[in-house]
This record gives C-alpha cells, structure tokens and sequence, in this order.
C-alpha cells in the first residue's frame, strides 16, 4: 500500500483526468489544428497542407468566379439565427421556468421531492425519442395541424419544419436546466424576508421584485447559461423539427462531416461554435463577479 | 496505588499539538504531560475548545502529535496507527455503522482481532448483556434510540477488551435523566470491566461524581489533576476554582509579615510565599456568620434563597462586591433581609489562587 | 398569506408538466396504434411490440447498445469512484481536477463527438464499438462521479476513524465500511452513467461504422425516412427504459441518508 497521501492521490485520479484529457482535450487541440488545414480529396483532411485561416475566411468571403472576394452571408445568417434561437428559448424557459421553481419550493417536503423527480425524468430520457414525439403531434396529418388548419384565418399553416417549431422542441428538451437552479436558489430561500417586507407595507408585486427577484439572479444565470449553451450546439432538435431549412450551427457542423465532406471546415465551425461558448461563459462570470464585488 | 514496577495504563509526556501551517498555525496542546493508572476513572475536564478531544484523538491515534510520547501501558504508541493501538472510542456522535446490525456492530473488532466464530458469538452476546441489549441484536442502528445506541457503542468499544477506552462527552447527546441513568451505568460498567477509563466532558459535575481522578485544563494546558475532593476544595487556580462549583473569589493583598488584608481592618491569617496582591477563594458552604463585628468581614444581607436543607445568603461586602454563603439549617436562625451581619473565614477553608 | 403562494404559479407549473409530459404520453399512445397509418387510430394492439422484436437490425442495434452503455458505465464509475475517493479532502489543484472532471458537463456534445472523430481518423483507429466505448467511457465519467462524490460528502469521516479504532487497516476499513457505505452511490452513479451511454445519439452517429450501429442512431435514421408505428414502438421502450433506471438511481441516492 501507498502510504504517501500525496502519491496515493495521484494515482487515485490520474486515470479518470486522464481519460478525459486524451480523449476531449487532445481532439479539441488537434481540431484547432485541423480547422487551418486544407480539405483533403480521399480522407477528409489534407495533412501536408501549409496551416492558413482559409476556413476562417470562408465563413463570411466567398471566392467569386473571376477572384475577387464576396461576401457570403448564409453562414452568417446560420449563425446568427441559432444565437437567436439559443437566446428566445432562454426567455421561454425563464418565462415558464420561474413560476415553476416558485411553486416548487412551496410545496411540502413530499411535494418537492416528487416534483423533482419528475423534472429531471426527461433530462434523462432520450433526447431523440422526446423530439420525435414533437414530430408526431405537430406534423401535417396529425389532428393538433388539423384543429389549428380549421379555425385559421390565414388558410392552411404549417407547424413543422420552422424557427417555431425549432424553438418549441429546444425549449421542451432544455427547460429542466432553468427549472432546477432556480429551484435550488428558492428551496435555501428563508421566506421569512417576504414576510417581512409584506409587513413593512411592500404590496406583493413590489416584495418580488425587490426581495425575490435579486436573490433569484444567481440562479436565473446559472440557469440561463445551463439553456443557452446547450441550445447553441443543438443538433438534433433543428435536424427534426426544422427538417432541413431552419438549420443551426449543429447541423452545418454535421454537414461537413457527412455529406460535404470538408473536415477542416466543419473544424473551423466547430472551433466558432467553441468560441462563441466561451465568450458567453466569461461574460456570465465577469456579470457575476460584478455583481458580488 | 502507584506502583513503580507496573508502568500506568497511559502515560503521556510532554505532548504538543497544534494546527495549520506558517502563520495560521494554531497551538491546541501544549506540553501536556500525565499518568493514567490501571484501572482508573479519569476525566479530562475543561471548557470548549481547550483541547480535549485532540488529547483523545492523539491517545487513540487519529492525529500525532508535533512533540512529546505517548505510551499505553509501558508499550510506546506515538507513532502507531489507530488499529495497532490497544484503545478504543466511544466517539460523541456514536458513530455506529449505519449498514450493520447492532450485533454486526459489536463484532466488527472482533473479526478484525481473528476470533473464531463461535468465540465472537459468545463475545457479541456478554457485551450485549453487560449493556443490556440483547434483545436489539438484530436492529440497524436507525432503529434504535438515542441511549440504546450510546449503550451499543459501549459494548461495540468493550466487546475487544481493550487496555484503555476513550470516552468522548458520550452522554451529552442524552437528556437529563437518561444521562444521569447512563452516569450511574457507566460507573458500574467500569468496575466490572475494570477496564482503565479516560473520559471527557465539560460537566463539572459528572466529572466529580463519576471520577478517581480528573484534570482540569485550560487553552491547551493541565491546570491542576487530582481527586474531585481534592480539586474541589483545594483548587490551585482561579481558573479552577472558577470553573467548578459555586465559590467565593476576593483579592486582597499578602502582607509581608504573613496574613492577607482584604479590606481595612479585614484580615485572615494566611501565609504566603510572596507579597502582593493575591486571589483567595472560599466555598459558599464553608463561610460562617457571626455577629457584626466580631467576623473577619462585615456584609448586609441582599437576599436569601431557601434551598430545601440549607439556605443560600447574598451578602454585599465593603468594597461593593458580592459573597455567597450557604447557611446549613442547624446552625441558627437565618438573618433578615437588609439586615447587617459578621462574615466568618476561617484560615483552613480558604484557599491562595495562582492566576 | 402565505408568502409561499404566488398567484397562478400553479396553473403555470401544472401547463409546463403538461407540456413536458403530453408528448410522451402521446407516443406511447401512438405505439400501440393498430393502424398502419400512424394517424388514425384504430384500436389498441401490440402487434408493433412484436414486429420490432422480430427485426434483426432493430435486435442488433439493441444488443450493441447495450454492450457499449453496460462497458462504458462500468469503466466510467470505477474511473469515476477512484477520482472521488482521491478529491474527497482538500488540496492543491482540487479545483483543476474537478474542472476537468466535469468538462464533458459542459462542451457542445456535437463539437466532442466531431474533435473525437478527427483525433480517432488521425491516429488510424478502426471506427465501430471499441471507438464508442472509450468516447462513451470519457463523457460519462462526471454522471457517474456527482453522485458518488454527494453520497462521500454526506458521509462523516468518523465511520473510518472508527473502523480504525476497531482494528481494521486502511484497506479492511475501505471494505467493511467505506464501500459498504459508498455502495448506493456506486449504483446511481452507475445507473446515471448506463442511462447516459443508452440515450447517446451525436457521438454514436459519428463513430459508428458499419454494423455497429446502436438504437438512437437507428432510430434517427428511421425517422429520417418518415414516422412509423415500429419507431413509435421502439422509442416508447427507450423511454420506459430510461425512466425506470432514473427512478431507481434516484431512491438509491436517498438510500439510507
Ligand atoms: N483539525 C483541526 N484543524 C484545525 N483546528 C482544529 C482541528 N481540530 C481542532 N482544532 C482546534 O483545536 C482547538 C481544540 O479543539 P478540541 O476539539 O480539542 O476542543 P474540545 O476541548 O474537545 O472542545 P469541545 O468541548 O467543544 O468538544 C479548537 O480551537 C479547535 O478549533
Ligand atoms: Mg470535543
């Protein structure tokens, strides 16, 4: 037996820090690496290729037949909609989510528990299959298009395949990870301060927003960033219920990969969608340390 | 009762202990040195925080110490883990195993010591006995209350026989009653064992009725050791003398040419080593009254309580202080409220205090 | 007034419940749908139950995600086990280690699953179950750790000290009462990893190769080619399968507290 604790630590976690690091570390290096290469013509990446920001280049300039560069928008517009959609289904699940956690913490102990038990029961269930249960109840043919398609003033509308239904599915999958952090910040929450400011004459409205509303904050941002980084890379939801127009960054990352065939560009893709994350999370951290400073 | 030839069931030589590093070190212990004999009730009194626990857990071996030995019966233990050291706990919070049945609880030294099978069955069921619990073998410890498992944790401490068991304040989680029941049990319980005893607690009061011997200590430090008798009537610090039982504490000065004047006029025949001012202490029980005048002090009485068997008098004293004294009901009539009387001290009840 | 009841909390809470419980319901409804054409619904059958079970592609699929989630999980929550064990006291760069521990909690799955891809093709490793499972083994260890590491937090450090006093060595204690201790921990931690390797569709999709598909990439490949009563039957059997396995990690964390 190792007798050094400090040793006897070391061993304890390097396997799993190690695991980790070969395998999500290493490969996120290499695909830094791989987005300024050159797209290859039998394997998907041409490795004698000199390292340039040609991917880069391409997400907004396009080389036009004669040469010069032009701008190329529809990444652009891939991009941008899939922060607004990231964006818009964090409002929904603030929206929903809020009165959610606050009936939650009122409940008794039993109430809670099961309450939580049935919140996280669809983070754990596949996502997939959850999605899919979106197609069913808003396709073409199903009774919900039907019933809506009758009392339309506007003709017949379709529920599939756009930005709302996008958003409704993105909601549907995310919703549980704005729920549970504000719960959590209401559940330590001594509803004594209501009490009192209800006593000191502050009408309901008032008490939740100066008492309530200022200790929910560190739950609605870690909520918040628990939606919108998830929503940013979403894949799945786009590939279902946008059927193929309203695409997001997810789906033209996957583009490359498969039928494209453009490794490093769908590296560079990736790389953006990284960077994009991050910059979200250091403005949430800065936005937090701001506010306890 | 000391023999030289036996060597003490502990033996604790100039021990420190402290926390932390660099500048956020904290001494807890500092050069505690004691002798525990065989068969002994000793008590580690003090208040919280003094470092009781940390002596507890350095004798059974769950921290070591920064300087000094500790040795158990001859046999030196300072470097030695807590499972080849022949002590066992009884911790404050019980710390039964949760997943384990109470007789699985009391085994469990037991399979770790090899015994055979039948032997640590025989084993289980006395301990059991001893505390009286044989009928709650097969319960999980959340089944049972908060005595029965101060008796489980017991037996699960005894049933391996050791030279030494540590007890943590273990009825301090208890009632009052139970506790005093539980007192009384574990009293009897070490006779029969006749196990050696180091208990701590920060109840005077269980530690005078309870031990052969007890240690008061103070940040980290043994003020004074001794039988409870000797602790009680004869206290060496004002600490001490403070710290148990109701006492009187007056400063007055020590005379060169021996005897302490406590106030003009006012003076008990003492004698001490060096002039100066000095701390007296003087029980409530021990004080007499006497006729105004005629007293070592004169005092006006605030207020009297009736206490069943005695009386207990608030006097005021000259210098504005006040002076309990504990009238037995045989000596006299009790003075009247307001009233002026003689405060009687005599030389041999009063006591010199260090600080 | 109770300064816990907001107006129209419940009405709204109880519509979310609605919303994120109706599709299922509408799924599992719609897989035992007779009818053929998946929106009239005729009367109720099993017969889609019975139709997947006799599929050897949907079989297939099945066994090999239940061979890569039953390797994955395994190896995550003994990696996962050791880590918290190691990270339960205090040291220096406790913070970094549990950073890179949790790191698969944050990243954008499809950004590990395609990195992973480049990094495997790199290095000429064969794509199919050996890939998955490593990929699956990495980003299942923080589902298997958090509990394990709530369950070690909860539990008092006197248990050991105690086992110690009774005779038992550091090894003896880590078994009689550490692990015995640890052990509802171990199991949802275990459970939460197995859910997570089964649910996996991104990483599985891209480091598949042929004939190691596993259910969700089938299932999407289906649906990819238009909604049938088999996907509706197979998918409602995810679902239950899921939900079961979260249930019982649940009441195994609360085990004993
Ligand atoms: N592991 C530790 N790290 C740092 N300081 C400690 C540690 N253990 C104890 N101390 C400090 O040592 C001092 C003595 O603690 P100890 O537990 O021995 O007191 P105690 O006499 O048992 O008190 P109580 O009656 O409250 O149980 C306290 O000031 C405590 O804060
Ligand atoms: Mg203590």
């Amino acid at each position: 037996m190792m007798h050094n604790p400090t040793l006897r630590r070391a061993s304890l976690l390097t396997p799993a820090i190690a695991v980790i690091l070969l395998l999500i570390g290493v490969p996120l290096c290499l695909m830094g690496w791989i987005s300024l290469l050159g797209k290859g013509t039998s394997s998907g990446v041409d490795w004698a290729s000199l390292p340039s920001v040609a991917n880069y280049v391409r997400l907004v300039w396009e080389e036009d037949f004669d040469g010069t560069m032009i701008l190329n928008s529809s990444y652009l517009v891939i991009f941008l909609r899939s922060v607004v959609l990231a964006a818009v289904t964090t409002i929904f699940s603030l929206l929903l989510g809020l009165p959610v956690a606050l009936w939650m913490a009122g409940l008794s102990r039993t109430g809670r528990d099961a309450m939580l038990l049935l919140i996280t029961i669809p983070f754990w269930t596949n996502l997939l299959v959850r999605n899919y249960a979106w197609l069913i109840i808003l396709r073409e043919d199903g009774w919900v298009a039907k019933s809506v398609n009758a009392i339309s003033p506007f003709g017949p509308v379709q529920l599939l395949y756009n930005d709302t239904a996008v958003a409704i599915g993105l909601t549907y999958s995310f919703l549980p990870f704005m729920i549970l952090p504000l719960y959590t910040v209401f559940e330590k929450f001594d509803w004594r301060l209501l009490e009192a400011a209800y006593d000191l004459g502050a009408t309901r409205k008032r008490a939740l927003r100066r008492v309530l509303l200022p200790i929910a904050t560190p739950g609605i941002m870690a909520g918040s960033l628990l939606v919108f980084i998830p929503c940013l890379g979403a894949f799945v939801t786009p590939a279902l219920l946008g059927g193929g127009k309203t695409l997001m960054l997810g789906n033209i990352i996957q583009m490359q990969f498969g039928a494209s065939r453009n490794w490093p560009f769908g590296a560079s893709l990736s790389v953006i969608l990284l960077a994009a994350m991050l910059i979200v999370m250091t403005a949430m951290a800065l936005l937090r340390n701001r506010r306890t400073a | 009762m000391t023999d030289a030839s036996v060597p003490p069931a502990v033996s604790i030589r100039n021990v420190s202990k402290s926390f932390g590093k660099g500048i956020y070190t904290v001494p807890v212990l500092d050069d505690v040195s004691l002798n525990i004999d065989r068969r002994e009730f000793f008590t580690l009194l003090g208040p919280s925080g003094c470092g009781k626990t940390t002596l507890l857990r350095l004798i059974a071996g769950f921290e070591t110490a920064n300087a000094g030995t500790i040795a158990i019966e001859g046999q030196d233990v300072t470097a030695a883990p807590p499972f080849h050291r022949p002590v066992n706990t009884v911790f404050q919070s019980y710390a039964l195993f949760p997943h384990l049945t109470v007789e699985q609880n009391v085994a469990f030294a037991l399979v770790e010591q090899g015994l055979a099978r039948e032997a640590i069955r025989t084993r289980v069921g006395e301990a059991l006995e001893m505390v009286r619990m044989g009928a709650f073998a097969r319960r999980r410890p959340a089944e049972l209350s908060g005595g029965q498992q101060q008796r489980v944790a017991l037996a699960r401490a005894l049933a391996p026989r050791p030279r030494v068991l540590l007890l943590d304040e273990p009825l301090s989680a208890l009632d009052l009653k139970l506790r005093k029941e539980m007192q009384l049990e574990l009293k009897q319980l070490q006779a029969e064992a006749g196990i050696t005893f180091l208990f701590v607690t920060h109840d005077q009061e269980e530690a005078l009725t309870l031990s052969d011997r007890v240690a008061v200590m103070q940040a980290g430090k043994i003020l004074q050791m001794g039988p409870p008798r000797e602790i009680y009537e004869r206290p060496t610090h004002r600490f001490v003398a403070d710290f148990i039982g109701d006492i009187n504490l007056l400063e007055g000065e020590a005379l060169p040419g021996g005897g302490v004047r406590l106030g003009p006029g006012a003076v008990v025949p003492l004698t001490c080593a060096t002039p100066g001012k000095v701390t007296i202490a003087i029980r409530p029980e021990r004080a007499r009254l006497a006729t105004v005048g005629e007293g070592t002090l004169d005092a006006t009485v605030i207020h009297s309580a009736y206490l069943g068997t005695a009386m207990l008098h608030k006097l005021g004293l000259p210098d504005g202080s006040t002076f309990l004294l504990r009238q037995s009901e045989s000596s006299g009539p009790p003075p009247e409220t307001g009233s002026r009387v003689g405060l009687t001290l005599p030389g041999e009840a009063i006591r010199v205090l260090l600080q | 007034m109770n300064p816990r009841r907001f107006p129209f909390t419940r009405e709204i809470s109880l519509a979310v419940m609605a919303y994120l419980y109706v599709p299922v319901v509408v799924l599992i409804a719609y897989s035992f749908n007779a009818n053929r054409t998946a929106t009239i619904w005729t009367h109720a059958s099993v017969s889609w139950y019975g139709r997947i079970l006799e599929n050897p592609s949907i079989q297939a699929a099945a066994w090999n995600s239940l061979v890569l989630a039953v390797c994955a999980a395994t190896a995550a929550t003994l990696l996962a086990l050791l880590a918290a064990l190691s990270t339960r006291r205090d040291f220096l760069g406790r913070g970094a280690a549990e950073t890179v521990l949790n790191m698969p909690l944050i990243l954008p799955e499809i950004v590990v699953a395609v990195a992973t891809l480049l990094l495997f093709v790199a290095l000429g490793v064969h794509l199919g179950l050996t890939a998955m499972m490593a990929a699956h083994t990495a980003f299942c260890i923080p589902f298997a750790y958090l509990p394990i590491r709530a369950r070690l937090d909860g539990m008092s450090g006197t248990y050991e000290e105690a086992a110690q006093d009774l005779y038992a060595s550091r090894f003896r204690t880590f078994r009689r009462v550490t692990m015995p201790m640890l052990w509802p921990g171990v199991m949802a931690g275990f459970t939460l990893a197995f859910v997570t390797s089964l649910d996996d569709f991104l990483t599985s999709f891209f480091l598949s190769g042929p004939g190691t598909t596993t259910l969700p990439v089938y299932i999407f490949s289906a649906i990819r080619s238009g909604i049938s009563p088999e996907i509706n039957a197979i998918s409602a059997v995810m679902l239950v399968v899921s939900v079961l396995l979260v249930a019982l990690s649940f009441f195994l964390g609360r085990l004993r507290r």
